[in-house]
């Protein structure tokens, strides 16, 4: 396939030029999303983390990696393109046979442990779902905020299997009283003083059907770097809900505190057409961030590509946090007129759906415009809905061809 | 030599979680050392360009304190004057 001897090409290239400076990171500078600080141009390389292709290295240590458009061309991601985000550099090789999670917390009558094999006699359950990083599309907020820039990348949508966290909660009986499950992985801070990485969700979250304690991605086990031997999986939800590594679960009666809950993560409050709220979190100008929202991405082409006049057929990926797509619709005239996308598979609400529009190039410059709406009848925002983080960034797409 | 420097540098402070880490340069100027020797414990240097040239000064001053603040970097207050003003010199707008 070209899009994946392209990649390696380009890896090999930047291997050969290590340690030349700029024209190692002009090579993954091509392939940066239009939009994001300058400087991340001077220190992005494509690079391949052990059992991964090539991908957009955004940091080492801890390692940052966001896949490149071209990835998201199918509505499954592969394994071994699957953006990796971490935000603390000690990362452990866990063993998948003294593996244990630890069930417990004062929400709980009666604390268990359970193995990966425990884990997997289990009722096991599938879902297909987005796992997209809050900060999505950080790097494009305008002005610009301080965190890792994201582009386009940093999400993937797999098949994850495993079983469901509410199960495992009953297991060790949830008591009435329980308002929040909070998660911890195995990986932690390089230095002590930094805080841990634990997040919690609402109990309500916590025992819905689809969400997973899973063991399995794409019919594979998780890839180091995505967690493995076993992540939390909450569809609909942003990925810093996602425990990748999980060693912990406490059902709780009081909210978890933390740098990672407040002030990280947070959302103003209000701003957002959102109908999950994670309510035992929210304070007066802050909301802990909950579903994704309504979003698409063109994928056949990149912003400035060549086309020839004539038939050009665009296609991309749609998603939003779990209520479906009911339409994509394209514009060719700069936002005047509207028609609708032809949807592709459907593999269920949590997941990416395909969509494809066939519209005449004329030559010269050519405007496509995308905006996808869920089955609540949300759409994407025309203008940035601009707040601290960068979060949320569901600005319709407005790319030029030129015939 | 100067990439030597800073691998060996890197080594000792962490020990990188890919295994291919590779030395990040920044620009060299005045206080460059300080930052080398102070903020590559917990990420590696590329964090830094990365959040580049958009920061006033405001915001690297407000950065270098949320990293002693917040993730508890063990930074003296002489350091973290040199590390803020070289990155306003060199990486901010
Ligand atoms: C004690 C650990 C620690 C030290 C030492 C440290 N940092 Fe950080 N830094 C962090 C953590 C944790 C993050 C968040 C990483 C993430 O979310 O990916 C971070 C993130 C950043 C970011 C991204 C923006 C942000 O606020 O998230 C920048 C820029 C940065 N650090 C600069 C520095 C500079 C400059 C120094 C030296 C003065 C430094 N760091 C030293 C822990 C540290």
């Amino acid at each position: 396939m070209i899009t994946r001897r392209h990649l390696l090409g380009t890896a090999g290239a930047s291997a050969a030029l290590a340690l030349t400076g700029n024209t190692f990171a002009e090579a993954a500078g091509a392939g940066l999303t239009p939009g994001v600080p300058p400087g991340l141009g001077t220190v992005a390389t494509m690079e391949a983390l052990p059992g991964k292709k090539p991908l957009i290295k955004l940091s080492y240590r801890p390692p940052n990696y966001e896949s490149p458009l071209e990835v998201f061309r199918t509505p499954i991601t592969p394994n071994d393109e699957f953006f990796v985000r971490y935000h603390l550099a000690d990362i452990p090789e866990v063993d998948a046979k003294t593996y244990k999670i630890k069930i417990g917390g004062d929400g709980a009558n009666s604390p268990i442990e359970l193995t990966l094999d425990d884990l997997k006699k289990l009722p096991a359950f599938e879902v297909v779902a987005v796992n997209q990083c809050s900060g999505n599309r950080r790097g494009l907020s305008n002005p610009h905020v301080v965190g890792v820039e994201w582009g386009y990348g940093a999400m993937g949508c797999a098949r994850w299997k495993g079983a469901r966290l509410k199960d495992v909660l009953e297991k060790a009986g949830l008591k009435k009283e329980t308002i929040e499950v909070a998660f911890d992985g195995a990986d932690g801070p390089a230095v002590d003083k930094t805080p841990d990485f634990i997040k919690s969700i609402p109990v309500w979250k916590a025992i819905e059907d689809s969400t997973l304690i899973a063991y399995e991605m794409n019919g594979q086990p998780l890839p180091h770097w995505n967690g493995f031997p076993a992540r939390i999986v909450v569809p609909g939800w942003t990925g810093t809900y996602w425990m990748k590594h999980v060693v912990t679960i406490n059902a709780l009666t009081k909210p978890q505190g933390g740098f990672w809950m407040i002030p990280a993560y947070r959302v103003p409050v209000g701003k957002f057409p959102l109908r999950d709220r994670f309510i035992s979190q929210e304070n007066a100008t802050s909301t802990p961030i909950t579903e994704m929202v309504v979003n698409s991405l063109i994928t056949s082409h990149r912003d400035g590509a060549k086309v020839n006049p004539g038939k050009v057929a665009v296609s991309g990926m749609a998603w939003d946090g779990g209520y479906g797509i009911s339409s994509v619709q394209v514009s060719t005239d700069g936002g005047k007129t509207w028609s609708a996308a032809k949807l592709g598979q459907d593999l269920g609400r949590f997941a990416f759906r395909p969509w494809s529009f066939d519209f005449t190039a004329k030559k010269g410059k050519n405007t496509v415009m995308v905006n996808a709406i869920n089955k609540l009848g949300q759409s994407q925002t025309p203008e940035l809905i601009f707040n601290p983080a960068g979060y949320h960034n569901n600005v319709m797409q407005n790319i030029t061809l030129n015939a | 030599m100067r990439v030597f420097l800073i691998a060996a540098i890197a080594a000792l402070i962490a020990l990188p979680a890919a295994a291919d880490e590779k030395p990040v340069q920044l620009k060299k100027a005045p206080g460059l050392d300080k930052v080398e020797a102070n903020c590559q414990a917990c990420h590696s240097l590329d964090y830094i360009p990365m959040n580049s040239p958009f920061p006033n000064a405001a915001l690297w001053d407000a950065e270098v304190t949320k990293m002693i603040k917040a993730y508890g970097a063990p930074i003296d207050d002489a350091d973290a004057k040199a590390i803020a003003e070289y990155l306003k010199a060199n990486y901010g707008s």
